[in-house]
């Protein structure tokens, strides 16, 4: 991770860093994520424990109990966290390979941070099927995660945009959200057992 | 333990002596080639040009060097599968979506620099978007007969993306394989290399994309007509391009290996909308109990009429 600590005096003994800085850097993050401009924050201080915070809310309330038949059901919990995971790394090789200068780690603690408006879809989402079922809770639902999918499109690619040649922003583009279309289609359909 | 910058100057004159002895090596990089390997070049050549064309001379050596294929253990390998532009990648899925009979897609469109671009995410695309589609028409189905049993099927995720995956890389293998067979038996045949197959298979997928969103109209008639347009398309642009390939070799096999073409995309597309995609269940009638006809997909056992209805 970025920003190492270590006592200038002894080499090979470490200050344990304080929950309280790291806890600090994640939400200052998550502040970046929902109100999005241009600051290299994200990137210059990468870290991945807020996308692993972000993947396991979002595996935890989206997997099936274990009472459901094997095959007719939502995501497991591990199926969550690869689809997030591989997708994540499938679509920063891509990156890389298309040529843009952003980093491996860099890149998925973007894409990581970026699922946090559709985690707070999948609170909210929560919320509403708590009332009665309907079209209008139907409605509700799609509408708020049309939104915090649009949130996320607009926040990631303005993070990682820059770091594709012009003429190939749209190849790099493409997958990010085709990436946060099958988790908010997996948010929509998701039904509490 | 020797200091770090110690080591640094050991290597740099280390990298100018074996410039220096063997004049047509190059380092990795060109930028990291020092002013002396160029000289040392000089001295060792001999010839009697001026100093400048030499070490133009030298530069075009380097860069001549530089494009041969980078082995396949390095980045840069796989990086030149990925040389597309967007403008590259928009004008091929616009050739395959209109194949015309004397315009092959390999020559015309990808001319010589196949990608992976193309292939990889229109295979993804296309399994996300039949397991989203197959699971609204369970939704649609839902709403018309509300004992069928809604589940997400997050299953048919992996299902479709590993058929689709399995189909557009070992169908071109065995094809690419079979040709390389002709080849070595009929000298005249023409070859493509396996990565111009598989981009041809590739991009020959993308016309089911929105032939599949297309499906969630709950017509059968027009569920039957949109796959038939759209397998003709893609199968038609496989034979066109196969054709000039396959024309030197004799009449039984290259009817034999179009037809195979042509059948396993059909299997393909039959299978993808029988598996994914469930009949509508009629309309329901004024009461439950006079419904006679069962949903075929979901097995519920007919209800029994309790007046026979005329």
């Amino acid at each position: 991770m970025a920003e190492a600590v270590e006592s200038p005096g002894d080499p090979g003994t470490t200050t344990p860093r304080p929950l309280m800085r790291d806890l600090k850097a994640v939400g200052k993050k998550f502040m970046h994520v929902l109100y999005p401009r241009k600051s290299n924050t994200l990137l210059r201080d990468w870290d991945l424990w807020g996308p692993l915070i972000l993947c396991v809310t979002l595996a935890l309330m989206l997997q099936r109990g274990s009472v459901d038949s094997e095959k007719d059901g939502g995501p497991q919990f591990a199926e969550v966290f690869v689809i997030v995971w591989f997708g994540a790394v499938t679509i920063t090789l891509n990156s890389k390979l298309l040529g843009g200068n952003i980093s491996f780690f860099q890149s998925l603690c973007v894409l990581g941070y970026c699922i946090l408006p559709l985690t707070m879809a999948l609170l909210v989402c929560r919320l509403v099927l708590l009332a009665e079922p309907g079209p209008i809770n139907f409605m509700v639902r799609l509408f708020v995660v049309i939104i915090m999918f649009a949130w996320s499109i607009v926040a990631s690619t303005a993070f990682l945009a820059d770091s594709q040649p012009p003429n190939r922003k749209a190849l790099a583009v493409y997958p990010v959200f085709l990436f946060y279309f099958v988790i908010s289609w997996m948010i929509l359909t998701f039904t509490p057992q | 333990m020797a200091a770090p910058d110690e080591l640094a100057f050991h290597e740099f004159e280390e990298a100018t002596n074996l410039l220096a002895q063997t004049p047509n090596e190059t380092t990795t990089r060109s930028d990291q080639l020092s002013p002396k390997g160029h000289v040392a070049v000089t001295v060792d050549s001999g010839a009697s040009y001026g100093a400048e064309d030499e070490v133009e001379e030298s530069d075009k050596t380097l860069l001549q060097e530089e494009k041969q294929q980078p082995g396949f253990w390095t980045f840069g390998y796989y990086q030149s599968f990925f040389d597309v532009d967007t403008s590259q990648v928009l004008d091929r899925i616009k050739g395959s979506l209109l194949p015309r009979p004397g315009h092959n897609f390999v020559r015309h469109h990808l001319r010589n620099r196949p990608d992976l671009y193309g292939p990889f995410w229109i295979c993804a695309t296309l399994a996300f978007v039949l397991a989203i589609t197959g699971n609204l028409t369970l939704v649609l189905a839902q709403r018309r007969d509300p004992s069928i049993h809604y589940s997400p099927q997050f299953h048919k995720v992996t299902v479709a993306s590993v058929t689709i995956y399995c189909y557009t890389w070992l169908v071109p293998l065995a094809l690419w394989g079979f040709l390389r067979w002709r080849k070595g038996v009929r000298e005249r045949m023409g070859l493509y290399t396996f990565l111009e197959t598989v981009c041809v298979y590739g991009y020959s997928l993308f016309v089911f994309i929105p032939t599949v969103v297309l499906w969630l109209i709950p017509v059968p008639w027009l569920q039957w007509l949109l796959g038939a347009l759209a397998l003709a398309l893609s199968a038609a642009g496989l034979v066109f391009t196969l054709w000039p390939v396959v024309r030197e070799d004799t009449r039984l096999a290259a009817g034999v290996l179009l037809s195979v073409v042509v059948l396993l995309h059909a299997l393909l597309a039959m299978g993808c909308k029988f598996y994914f995609f469930q009949p509508l269940p009629p309309e329901p009638m004024a009461s439950p109990h006079q419904a006679t006809s069962q949903p075929a997909a979901t097995g519920l056992p007919p209800t029994l009429p309790r007046s026979v209805a005329a």
